[in-house]
């Protein structure tokens, strides 16, 4: 049951991406475009994603206890180091490079492109790499 | 290349993008974050900690699918970058995501809701780099 439930949540989410324009690189390109082709759209979509988060998470946690679950987790560490603003320094020129970020990427692997599966086996060659470099932190407690 | 702006259904989309937050939430008590979901598959430490990452990548798989079933097409996906690209960009998002302890969707949509200073510090750090990458690509190198 909480399998099946995990999966409508995924595919809550990726109906979301889908058809909010998140999963179109081309849209992505445009909205950090703005002297060229500008699109302002995906500010609708963190809008319309932020609101309804913060007031579903506070309505959620008026529960004692996730449904399926013994408490509600979150990440514990609360630094601001180099780690933090590098990594997503980092993050926001691959992004700017490929017009992929992850989230939007795994629903686009439903569409069949080619081009998802290169960018989601490079995103985990990434991960493999930045081991390397910092093999002592966990990413179990990922953001 | 321009795209449509498209305030409704990206509204729309970002609003289910958060109700499936939310619903993680309330099932699982976890936050939604697509870097930590993929790297939770690719170095599970248990098989309990593999399984509901495992069914909502799934239920993200299955999106566009649903949405063809609906409307009788795919979600538009355009990629306007070369394949090496998408590889460069793909390697310095995993590497950037998991070192900065999320991406878009957990430091974007979770942790702002959450008000978490960590991800009130990543975001904006990860959409200047991503804007100026974008800027530096198409207009001063012309790719």
């Amino acid at each position: 049951m909480k399998l099946i439930y995990a999966l409508f949540t995924g595919l809550v989410f990726g109906v979301g991406i889908s058809i909010s324009g998140m999963i179109n690189p081309a849209k992505v390109f445009n909205f950090f475009d703005i002297a060229g082709t500008w699109d302002p759209s995906l500010a609708f979509v963190m809008g319309g994603a932020v609101i309804v988060t913060f007031i579903g998470y506070r309505l959620a946690w008026r529960r004692n206890a996730p449904l399926f679950g013994e408490q509600f987790e979150f990440p514990t560490n609360s630094a601001i180091d180099a780690r933090l603003v590098g990594g997503s320094a980092i993050f926001g020129i691959g992004w700017g490079i490929a017009g992929f970020c992850p989230g939007a990427a795994i629903p686009a692997l439903g569409t069949g492109r080619w081009e998802v599966v290169l960018f989601l086996a490079a995103v985990t060659a990434g991960f493999y790499v930045r081991r390397l470099f910092t093999p002592t932190q966990s990413t179990k407690k990922a953001a | 290349m321009e795209t449509l702006f498209t305030p409704f259904a990206s509204l729309g989309g970002g609003m289910l993008i958060g109700l499936g937050a939310v619903l993680l939430m309330f099932g699982l008590g976890r936050i939604l974050g697509a870097t930590g979901i993929m790297s939770g598959l690719v170095f599970a430490e248990s098989s309990s900690e593999f399984s509901w990452r495992a069914a909502m990548v799934v239920g993200m798989i299955l999106a566009p699918g649903l949405i063809f079933l609906m409307t009788g097409a795919m979600p538009e996906l355009d990629v306007p970058v070369s394949p090496l690209m998408i590889v460069i960009g793909g390697v310095i998002v995993g590497f950037g995501a998991s070192l900065g302890s999320g991406c878009t969707s957990g430091h974007g949509v979770c942790g702002l809701s959450r008000l978490s200073v960590r991800s009130i510090v990543a975001v904006p750090t990860f959409m200047v780099t991503a804007a100026i990458t974008v800027y530096l690509i198409r207009h001063v190198f012309g790719v």
